[in-house]
């Protein structure tokens, strides 16, 4: 299945909702009227877009519709075409300093499948031919080591993990040792899961890229936010908060097979200028898939 | 933006001050805000339409008091009814059998697993004889979670690794219930997706089999708009007697809570509300409503203080503070008993507007510069603590060398605290006076 099939299947629902509301409402009535502006509201609003997302789409539409009148394009044309422009407003922010082994930090709020994302964020690295190994750092959660431990068993993948209850910090140390001993060419540090209103914890994260960063200047070169696509408005708050303590690179949306929300991705991305970088759309570990805007809007709006 | 519900709502509201009533054209901008916060706190648009109708129904016909600020009332309106329609009272679990099974359920990363741990120490503390059992064989080390908990929490859990088939698992685990006098089975199941039917068949066959008295949605507080379809899904499959709002500590408004039970009708029994494995609590329906709303929690603040402040000690802290005998290790008691409430932000957080103050502060210097004062202080012997006037020069190195503080930094806390000191005796004083003086010498010294 080709990358943009697979963004479509897993969109289907969420493609089906709106398409079928556009629908509605343009051949009910070809007026673009307050009720009609309003059933495009609703359908944009109930996929997680958020308040100021969707008022942006439905601005864009009206000026839109009123310079160049219905025949010429079309709402789903138009929405699609703000959505893409919103992905694209990104700030680069992938580290630019050279190194043979490159380290990145998966950071986010609890139960969004940080230690899944990581294993399987090894994994593609793997078959693309690289020498990945994985970091145990959530030395808190009861047996998340343990899990992390599997997936390597699984997947062939050497993990490096510290003791229950040690330092996050002195295991990413060690794990960087290791990884420079060994050769290895990419290393997934897997951090315990943070709310990110806990101002300790986002510090004790802050610790583990210090530590990281004294090893290797510059590391770790990509920090990437694990979001629950499930999330609502609240994935403003993680992003923004996560983003001022260690500076994200990226967002990796995971379970986004199962719901028919995505709108969140949007609206984090226009306001917060943080690409999503790989989106999780299944359980097995090629299910994470790198994120491409265009493909994504078409499948969301795509008739 | 939401966090200033209230005082948008009352600005839209001044204008009707001195109308007798509210009408249909004069509410409509108010509700619109009122629409906007729900949306914002994650509330379904469909639940958001229907609120809205509703309080618009009832409000028109209102009188509004001419004592009353409209706006004020019509928040206050709007506060109740949400509680009304999350729910008034607390609903206890129905535990009836022997044994009797409680089935958690949810989607992946929910907060199952750790849920069925708290829950074991709840029901324990209550008296009961909880059996944890795992029933997730699907995530990796999933089984091994249950168990570090159980031993954490000095609970019995039963697991077989290898075993992929749950009903077998609960088949084996109601024996050895039966056979160790466990009355209460908590079965901790594989997150899914609800649109996943081979999953939802499963649990539905376990459910035939354990017959559950509680089958409990267990659910992310920062769920969004999908929150209807999940509950939905569930409700429909299962029959769910309940739900369990998760991560309830973090800033999610809780909007889902809402939606969950318009669509289902069904109680919210208990929220997680930390890491920690008593951190689990009631539903308390006002709390969430005042989220939703923006409007604060000073209930829990309350609740916090009166667990982090030990009243004899705030008694005896005032007398001294009275007589002007506030030392440099009161000072300490006090910025240590500060500390117990949480970080300076939640504080604030759980202020009404709370939330805009956090974001216009830098409440996280204000936090470091007392954690520097407490290292001050911890470097003075008891002696110097009591009579700051012993710190001479000599002293006052050795005290910021061993806190790593510059003497200069040092002395401008002496002297903060000096002057606090200072007003402190003032106060004392001026009470003492006013106390003397009645309340006829009050009234005069405020200008009556």
């Amino acid at each position: 299945m080709g990358l943009f099939d697979r963004f479509k299947a897993a969109l289907g629902k969420t493609n089906a909702v709106l398409t079928h509301e556009i629908k509605r409402v343009f051949s009910g009535s070809p007026k673009l009227d307050a009720t009609s502006m309003e059933t495009i509201e609703v359908a944009l609003l109930s996929a997680d877009f958020g308040v100021s997302m969707t008022s942006r789409i439905l601005k864009a539409v009206k000026t839109s519709y009123e310079s160049q009148g219905s025949q010429s394009s079309s709402v789903s044309e138009i929405a699609q075409r703000e959505v893409i422009s919103a992905l694209q407003q990104t700030t680069p922010v992938a580290n630019g300093i050279a190194s043979a082994l490159r380290i990145v930090s998966v950071v986010g709020v609890n139960g969004t499948g940080k230690t899944t994302t990581c294993a399987k964020l090894a994994y593609l690295q793997q078959t693309a031919g690289h020498k990945p190994m994985l970091a145990a750092c959530d030395t808190f959660r009861a047996a998340a080591v343990d899990q992390l431990k599997v997936w390597g068993t699984r997947l062939n993948i050497p993990v490096i993990a510290g003791a229950p209850g040690a330092d996050p910090a002195a295991v990413a140390h060690d794990a960087v040792v290791a990884a420079e001993s060994r050769g290895i060419d990419w290393l997934y540090i897997d951090t315990a899961g943070r709310m990110h209103t806990k101002a300790n914890l986002m510090q004790e994260l802050q610790k583990i890229h210090r530590v990281i960063a004294k090893k290797i200047p510059g590391a770790p070169h990509d920090v990437l936010l694990v979001l629950d696509a499930s999330t609502g408005m609240n994935a403003f708050a993680q992003a923004r908060e996560f983003h001022s303590t260690v500076q994200l690179t990226g967002l990796v949306v995971t379970k986004l097979d199962g719901t028919s929300k995505a709108g969140m991705i949007v609206a984090i991305q226009h306001e917060l200028g943080i690409p999503v970088r790989y989106v999780g759309l299944g359980e097995n570990p090629d299910d994470l898939q790198p994120f491409d805007a265009t493909a994504f809007a078409q499948a969301l709006f795509a008739a | 933006m939401f966090d200033s519900l209230s005082s948008k709502l009352q600005n839209a509201f001044r204008n009707l001050r001195g109308l007798g009533k509210i009408s249909e054209d004069n509410i409509a901008e108010s509700l619109r805000e009122v629409r906007t916060a729900l949306l914002e706190a994650d509330v379904h648009f469909k639940v958001a339409k229907d609120f809205i109708e509703q309080v618009k129904q009832k409000s028109l016909g209102q009188e509004v008091l001419a004592s009353v600020q409209p706006g004020q009332q019509i928040v206050k309106f709007i506060h109740d009814e949400l509680v009304t329609l999350l729910g008034s009272d607390h609903h206890a679990l129905q535990l009836s059998g022997n044994p009797s099974s409680i089935l958690l359920v949810g989607l992946h990363g929910a907060g199952k697993t750790t849920t069925a741990g708290k829950l074991a120490r709840l029901l324990s503390k209550q008296g009961r004889s909880p059996l944890l059992v795992a029933a997730d064989v699907y995530r990796p080390a999933a089984m091994n979670q249950l168990e570090t908990l159980g031993q954490q929490l000095n609970q019995p859990v039963f697991a077989k690794h290898g075993q992929n088939d749950v009903l077998s698992i609960a088949r084996e685990a109601t024996e050895f219930a039966l056979a160790n006098n466990r009355n209460t089975l908590i079965v901790d199941t594989a997150g899914r997706l609800q649109i996943d039917e081979p999953l939802i068949q499963e649990l539905v066959r376990l459910r035939d089999l354990l017959k559950p008295q509680e089958i409990l949605l267990v659910l992310d507080a920062a769920t969004g708009q999908e929150a209807v379809n999940v509950a939905t899904h569930f409700d429909k499959a299962l029959g769910i007697t309940g739900v369990i709002l998760t991560k309830l500590d973090g800033d999610a408004r809780g909007g889902a809570a809402l939606s969950l039970r318009a669509v289902t009708g069904k109680p919210i029994k208990f929220v997680g509300v930390g890491e920690k494995h008593d951190d689990f609590e009631p539903f308390h329906p006002q709390r969430i409503a005042g989220r939703i709303l923006g409007m604060g929690d000073v209930v829990s603040l309350v609740e916090k203080a009166a667990e982090a402040i030990d009243e004899e000690d705030a008694r005896k802290l005032e007398e001294k503070m009275r007589r002007g005998q506030f030392t440099l290790q009161d000072f300490l008691d006090q910025l240590r008993a500060m500390k117990k409430l949480g970080s300076l932000e939640s504080v604030v957080n759980l202020l009404p507007g709370g939330a805009e103050i956090a974001k216009n502060n830098d409440l996280g210097k204000s936090e470091r510069e007392f954690k520097r004062m407490e290292g001050m202080i911890c470097a003075m012997t008891t002696q110097e603590r009591s009579r700051p006037e012993l710190l001479n020069a000599k002293r006052r190195l050795r005290i910021a060398k061993g806190s790593a503080v510059t003497v200069a930094e040092l002395n401008t806390t002496l002297n903060k605290f000096a002057q606090m000191q200072d007003m402190m005796k003032k106060m004392g004083k001026l009470q003492k006076m006013m106390g003397r003086a009645g309340g006829a010498g009050l009234g005069k010294f405020m200008g009556r």
